[in-house]
């Protein structure tokens, strides 16, 4: 039966693994993720799961033993976020060139120097070349609906790639909300069973996992493994529809918000967008055509949708949790901001990071930008293209 | 060797012909070089064996017996590493010549 339960977003990760039943659940405990793999480890200790749980002496080993398993043939997940996912990071690669569908729920947390517990995308955003799907999640209810579906996404045949849901540390990871979690058998219907492919338990077949390949092989490997998330969008789509008829909430790449008959926008990952979305509402009733654009997947980057999303905007504000020192903006504002180029049409572009850190973004952040923009359109002059939010300056 | 595409490989780098190295004449990276065994002076203690990175000492019936040049990389290992007196494997001169096959 689906029901209301008060959880935070750790916890509704966690009931979503519950429920999921993993084979092999292997994580280092982090914070702020730390409750997802206590939480797990409860469930085990009472008997509520099957999943072999694994407690390595840290992310690197995590990893590594998800890789393991999961070429060994089984459902694999993990849970870390900051350090840990940094700690991970060479074992990112492997588990995305050998084509392992592991899912890691991530409690987006900024990295150090100066080292700080609060929430960014720091953490994600350097992983973004991993070659790893990335699905941002609002909150709770949304990093629970994620995560279910994040196994459909990256086990999928033509798909075979690890997955990211991300969280924002505290924020969502430790903050209360009511959510509804469905049937634990429907959930389970809706995830299926795991076919793996050329599993190494398999006696039967002789062959070899991640051989050494040189000049001559290298780049065919590294080019078929990019196909693997090219074929990702349709499935995305596919599973988030598929949801919706399940559950009642559908899901796509984005979320567009106060969209219909907007001129200005303002683009925002995760937490952040609801605060934003406060924002929009005070604006609308104040006569602005101002709109939201939420992504939800980062990996693969939905760059043609987006762009037909934001192509008659006058002017744009992309607001990126992370930073990228030295580029030109910050990675969801490149991103965006390359989409559009090969329109004729299109909007002026601004970039804005914010909340790193844990830095507090609040509704008056957003309209003091949505005053900017209205100016940038009047005037169609960009006088800073890129800027930081809430700094002493 | 008829190499693959892209798309005619297996996914996640899967090989499921494992233990083709042995199509991959590592024999073709020797340049200059090659390692000569001479059997009277050898008294059969392994290290060649042991050390040698390409397992191309020929061993027949529990004894060395001399190199397989389709693997022997002309490293010189198992000259540097055999302790005889008079060494029972020395490296001599070898015409380069660019062999068919193996890697790239
Ligand atoms: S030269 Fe190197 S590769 Fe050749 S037999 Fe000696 S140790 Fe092996
Ligand atoms: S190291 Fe020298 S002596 Fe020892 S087995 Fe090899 S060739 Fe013979």
């Amino acid at each position: 039966m689906s029901t209301l339960k008060t959880l935070n977003g750790n916890q509704s990760i966690a009931e979503a693994v519950r429920q999921i039943d993993p084979d092999v659940v292997a994580a280092y405990p982090i914070t702020p993720s730390t409750a997802i793999v206590e939480t797990i480890a409860k469930f085990k200790a009472d008997g509520l799961i099957t999943s072999e749980f694994v407690c390595p002496e840290s992310e690197h080993s995590a990893m590594s033993v998800c890789i393991g398993a999961s070429s060994a043939g089984g459902r694999v997940m993990t849970a870390t976020g900051s350090q840990g996912l940094a700690l991970m990071w060479e074992m990112l690669y492997i588990a995305a060139g050998l084509r392992l569908p592991i899912v890691a729920a991530i409690a987006n947390r900024a990295l150090s120097a100066p080292i700080n517990i609060h929430g960014d995308h720091s953490d994600t955003m350097g992983a973004r070349d991993s070659g790893w799907i990335q699905i941002y999640s609002e909150n709770c209810q949304e990093a629970y609906d994620n995560f279910i579906q994040a196994f459909r996404i990256g086990e999928d045949l033509k798909v075979r790639t690890p997955v990211f849901v991300g969280l924002d540390g505290f924020i969502i990871s430790h903050s209360l909300e009511v959510i509804q979690v469905e049937d634990d058998a429907k959930v389970k219907k809706f995830v299926g069973e795991y076919k793996p492919v050329y599993p190494l338990l398999d006696t039967s077949r002789k062959m070899t996992v991640g051989p050494i390949d040189f000049t001559d092989y290298y780049f065919e490997h590294k080019r078929n493994q990019i196909e693997g998330i090219e074929n990702a969008p349709p499935v995305i789509e596919a599973v988030g529809k598929e949801f919706g008829q399940k559950f009642g909430r559908e899901y796509g790449f984005f979320e567009e918000y106060r969209m219909d008959d907007a001129e200005l926008c303002i683009v925002v990952m995760s937490s952040a967008a609801g605060t934003c979305k406060d924002a929009i509402d005070e604006l609308r009733s104040d006569g602005k055509r101002i709109g939201l654009l939420k992504p939800r997947v980062f990996r693969p980057f939905p760059h043609e949708k987006i762009a037909e999303a934001l192509k008659k905007m006058k002017a744009v504000a992309v607001f990126d949790r992370s930073s990228s020192p030295g580029a030109f903006g910050a990675p969801l504002f490149t991103e965006v901001r390359s989409a559009l180029y090969d329109h004729k049409e299109r909007p002026h572009i601004v970039n804005y990071v914010y909340g790193l850190g844990g830095r507090d973004i609040k509704v008056e952040h957003f309209k003091e930008v949505a005053l900017k923009l209205e100016k940038i359109a009047e005037t169609g002059k960009v006088e800073e293209i890129y800027g930081y939010i809430n700094l002493r300056e | 060797m008829k190499k693959e595409t892209w798309k005619e490989l297996t996914i996640g780098t899967i090989n499921l012909d494992a233990g083709n190295s042995v199509k991959n004449l590592t024999g073709t990276w020797r340049s200059g070089k090659k390692p000569q065994f001479i059997e009277e002076k050898c008294i059969q203690c392994f290290f060649c064996w042991l050390y040698c990175p390409h397992s191309a000492i020929l061993v027949e019936r529990d004894e060395v017996k001399g190199i397989n040049y389709d693997y022997c990389t002309g490293c010189g290992m198992c000259s540097v590493e055999c302790p005889t007196k008079e060494k029972a494997i020395i490296m001599v001169k070898e015409e380069a010549k660019l062999a068919e096959g193996g890697a790239e």
